[in-house]
């Protein structure tokens, strides 16, 4: 998984770009009423903090929310893990903890520390935080958050937190009595294009002029008439984007679950059942080394990905070889039956995995630099892990090629699949490589189940609901035809992918397989069939 | 291939058609008599159990017949049959959920999970599927005529061995999607089962089952004369000529597609009515039947009976069933071993089967 390093600059240039927050300390007279100030007195020391953008504020108003804030003997200190520290200075003190009384607060203080915390925690450095007190805002803000949520939303860099922001400021000002704040409003809101936003314009638009609650400015009537429509574009443009993507992410897992195959089926010929069992052990492999990590080396989690992949590699790779000694080797030339025995052998890998491992689901967890996504726009999240597939899709696919096409190996297994009598004959060893091209082919299936361990269930089935696809993939391609290969992958994705909209999931899958038996009736060599001589004998 | 099925025409022998005719009298005098009227405390006594899953072993070896029609003689490997087999249950299963009447659990007139779904009347597929004639004419239908058109665009464009296989099992598996939807109107996940009666006779007693143990063993001894006239015609010697040399077939001036056409269809109907009297016998018929699986499963009956034989298939679907009903129960973890072995071990050193062993052992 080749996508951390970029991702990790990629945060750090967040980090090092985020705000530093003006940094006024609490004073005393705030802290004062905070801790023996009346209802009235501690709202306003609440209000100020957060009109000042007080960063060190947080811990105390946060002690303050959660009870931990004692006073007593003119002193006012934090209760933390236990221990009691400065209120102002964040040192620990020696108190006599019997002197000290909790500092009580009432229901509405309590909400309006809610808002304070999430507002202040608007100005912290990490990016995530940001999101969430931006979330936490949209629940309930009111017009006393408006100038730190204008500042913050000056000075955001992350895309999404300002978004966010913004609807809340024009959900804020879009009741307003000041037309030309309504009109910020509904512009703050055209830039955050998202459904809840669209809800709001059209609440303010009401039913028609006449609607007692509805807006009543023609000026304003009119820009929230054409944010609504510049926002349903950018939400449609929003939804196509995450179709093609999609279609992208399935075409990559489909490619992933086929690149064995093309060498297996497509290159040698060899009809192999087991092939969606070997993606499934290599979706275990990856769920051992997984174990392993957790176990030995819970530092380096977030890189087991790395040794797994290799270790999927293998472990296929040497299943697909015993496969081969053992049953595939007797069958060349006897494709209906290499179908059958193969078959066989996936219905003994299935139940081995079953009795190690246990016939249940087992759990395969992402590393953390693979949860979450990027926010391209509102309603458009691409998620870390697929990204990370078509990317690993594309490097597998790379290195298939290089291995074929320039390595070789690749040359002999070329000789041995077009000519093998003459290849022997110049002195190839034809069963080794035969073994050989068998193995990677396994292996390749073995890198692909790692990549599906990483987005859907690893069960002992896994492979199952692959085998019809993958096959498709090959037969549409063109048998021995790695352009044809990757191009049916992509294909199938985006065919899924742009029908499943409009006719669900498994309407999308059925018309996909009907679009596929039909196209081969009219090409049966597949979309790259080879010409002249070498169509016969394929 | 060739040659590996070329053998002796164990069809022809009196003595293989006389074993026939004694296996069948077997079955359908003593089944019923040692069901019916033994006393169920007598050491002799078949159970009810026994009985339906005599019935359902009986259907599979129909549907194994219809197989070695066409993998066998013809060569070509379907993957799909478990196809045809569940809609011609599905449309046995139409009129058996019908004539449930409104005895459901929703006491409605309409099957329980359309009421389930609020729908109010019975789509359009549906009408008259409470007549019992029509439904025996949907059992031929439906996978017949799905057979006829696969198999027309199919063989017209020339698609031969593992693309044939490989397209027939996403036939097969593109329908199990579709019945699994709800919306399609066939119970989706569930399929359709709590039959209470088949032309007014009650399904689940004694009586019934036996009838229909008999009308599926006479049905298999039809299946089993109808192949064999078919095999042993001058039709068989031309699809013996398509398994084993296709292409010299075309360049002596015949055309294939009639012929494998004709006994695509025909394999599919027969595998249509064992499902009609499957569904009866087992009481449910659910997508999973369509599953690619499945259809695979019929392959290896037919070889470890034996291909190209018709008698072997039949004892082939007898033994894996057999063998899977004892061990699913008593061994449920061995049981998928057992049938990975038995492809890898029949299809490396068994060519033939066990048909192929006996008749090795019986020649001098």
């Amino acid at each position: 998984m080749r996508l951390a390093p970029p991702m990790f600059v990629l945060l750090a240039a967040t980090l090092a770009m985020a705000i530093s927050p003006a940094a006024v300390a609490l004073d005393e007279t705030a802290l004062g009423k905070l801790a023996s100030g009346g209802a009235a007195e501690k709202a306003d020391a609440i209000r100020q903090a957060v009109e000042s953008a007080d960063v060190a504020a947080l811990p105390v108003l946060r002690a303050l929310l959660d009870g931990r804030l004692l006073t007593g003997n003119a002193k006012t200190v934090i209760e933390q893990d236990g221990a009691l520290v400065d209120a102002l200075g964040g040192k620990a003190v020696q108190a006599d903890a019997s002197g000290l009384e909790k500092v009580s607060i009432n229901n509405r203080l309590r909400r309006s520390l809610e808002r304070a915390i999430a507002a202040l925690r608007l100005l912290s450095a990490d990016p995530r935080e940001r999101l969430q007190a931006a979330r936490a805002l949209q629940e309930g803000a009111d017009e006393e958050m408006l100038p730190v949520i204008e500042r913050v939303v000056a000075q955001e860099k992350n895309g999404e937190v300002r978004e966010t922001l913004r609807s809340i400021q024009g959900a804020l000002l879009l009741g307003s009595p000041d037309a030309a704040k309504r009109l910020a409003a509904v512009d703050a809101l055209r830039h955050a294009p998202s459904t809840r936003s669209k809800r709001l314009l059209l609440e303010r638009l009401g039913r028609g002029q006449a609607d007692a609650g509805a807006e009543q400015d023609p000026r304003v009537r009119d820009a929230i008439q054409r944010a609504v429509s510049d926002i349903d574009g950018s939400l449609r443009f929003a939804e196509v984007v995450g179709w093609i993507f999609g279609g992208f992410s399935l075409g990559s897992v489909l490619l992933l679950a086929a690149l064995g195959l093309a060498i297996t089926f497509g290159l040698m010929g060899v009809i192999n059942m087991a092939h969606g069992e070997l993606l499934m052990i290599g979706a275990y492999a990856t769920y051992v080394v997984q174990t392993v990590f957790r176990a030995h080396f819970p530092g380096a989690f977030g890189w087991y990905l790395t040794a797994a992949a290799p270790a999927a590699f293998l472990a296929a790779g040497l299943v697909g070889l015993l496969l081969e000694v053992t049953v595939v080797r007797a069958l060349y030339g006897r494709p209906l039956e290499t179908l059958l025995a193969t078959w066989g052998a996936s219905l003994l890998l299935i139940q081995a995995v079953r009795t190690i491992f246990g016939a249940q689901n087992v759990e395969v967890a992402n590393p953390s630099w693979m949860s979450g996504g990027v926010t391209v726009m509102s309603g458009l999240v691409l998620p870390y892990n697929r990204i990370a597939i078509i990317v690993f899709a594309l490097v597998v696919l790379c290195v298939v090629w290089l291995l074929i096409g320039r390595t070789r190996l690749g040359l002999l297994v070329r000789a041995v699949m077009q000519n093998r009598g003459m290849a022997a004959g110049l002195g190839v060893a034809t069963p080794w490589v035969d073994m050989l091209t068998f193995a990677l082919g396994a292996g390749i299936a073995g890198l692909g189940g790692c990549a599906l361990s990483q987005i859907g269930n690893v069960g002992p089935e896994l492979g199952q609901g692959f085998i019809v696809d993958s096959f498709m993939v090959v037969v549409l391609g063109g048998v021995g035809q790695l352009a044809g290969t990757v191009l049916a992958a992509a294909g199938l994705g985006q065919v899924n992918k742009l029908l499943e909209p409009f006719a669900g999931a498994v309407l999308a899958k059925i018309a996909v397989l009907a679009f596929i038996i039909l196209f081969i009736q009219r090409r049966p060599q597949g979309l790259f069939a080879p010409r002249g001589r070498a169509a016969e004998e394929a | 291939m060739t040659g590996v099925l070329a053998m002796a025409r164990p069809l022809e022998s009196r003595r293989v058609l006389a074993a026939v005719a004694a296996s069948y009298a077997a079955l359908v005098i003593l089944v019923p008599l040692f069901n019916l009227a033994v006393p169920a405390q007598s050491a002799f006594h078949l159970s009810d159990y026994t009985v339906a899953l005599l019935g359902k072993i009986l259907c599979y070896a129909i549907v194994a017949l219809a197989m070695d029609l066409i993998w066998g003689y013809t060569g070509i490997l379907s993957l799909g049959h478990g196809l045809f087999f569940a809609l011609g249950g599905y449309a046995m299963g139409m009129y058996l959920m019908r004539s449930i009447g409104t005895e459901g659990v929703y006491g409605s007139t309409l099957p329980d999970f359309m009421v389930f779904l609020d729908w109010k009347e019975l789509p359009w597929y549906w009408l008259g599927s409470q007549r019992f004639l029509q439904a025996c004419l949907y059992v031929v239908l439906a996978p017949g005529l799905l057979a006829l058109v696969f198999g027309f665009f199919a063989f017209r464009s020339r698609i031969r061995g593992v693309y044939f296989s490989i397209i027939t099992q996403a036939l097969t598996f593109a329908f199990m999607l579709l019945f699994f939807r709800n919306q399609t109107g066939f119970g989706g996940n569930n399929g359709f089962t709590d039959f209470k009666r088949i032309l007014g006779f009650p399904i689940a007693s004694p009586r019934t089952k036996v009838a229909l143990f008999v009308l599926s063993a006479t049905a298999l001894l039809g299946a089993l004369l109808l192949c064999r006239s078919l095999v042993l015609s001058k039709f068989g010697r031309v699809l013996t000529a398509i398994r084993d040399e296709e292409s010299r077939l075309r360049f002596c001036g015949y055309d294939p597609v009639g012929y494998k056409l004709f006994v695509w269809t025909a394999s599919a109907v027969i595998c249509g009515i064992a499902g009609a009297l499957y569904v009866p016998q087992v009481g449910i018929i659910n997508p999973s039947e369509m599953s690619p699986a499945n259809s695979i499963e019929i392959a290896i009956w037919v070889a470890v009976g034996g291909r190209a034989s018709l008698i072997g298939p039949v004892l082939g679907a007898a033994l894996v069933n057999g063998a899977k009903s004892v061990l699913t129960v008593t061994f449920p973890e061995l049981w998928l071993y057992v049938l990975g072995l038995m492809f890898i071990v029949v299809t490396r050193y068994m060519p033939r089967g066990i048909f192929g062993l006996l008749q090795r052992g019986r020649r001098p």
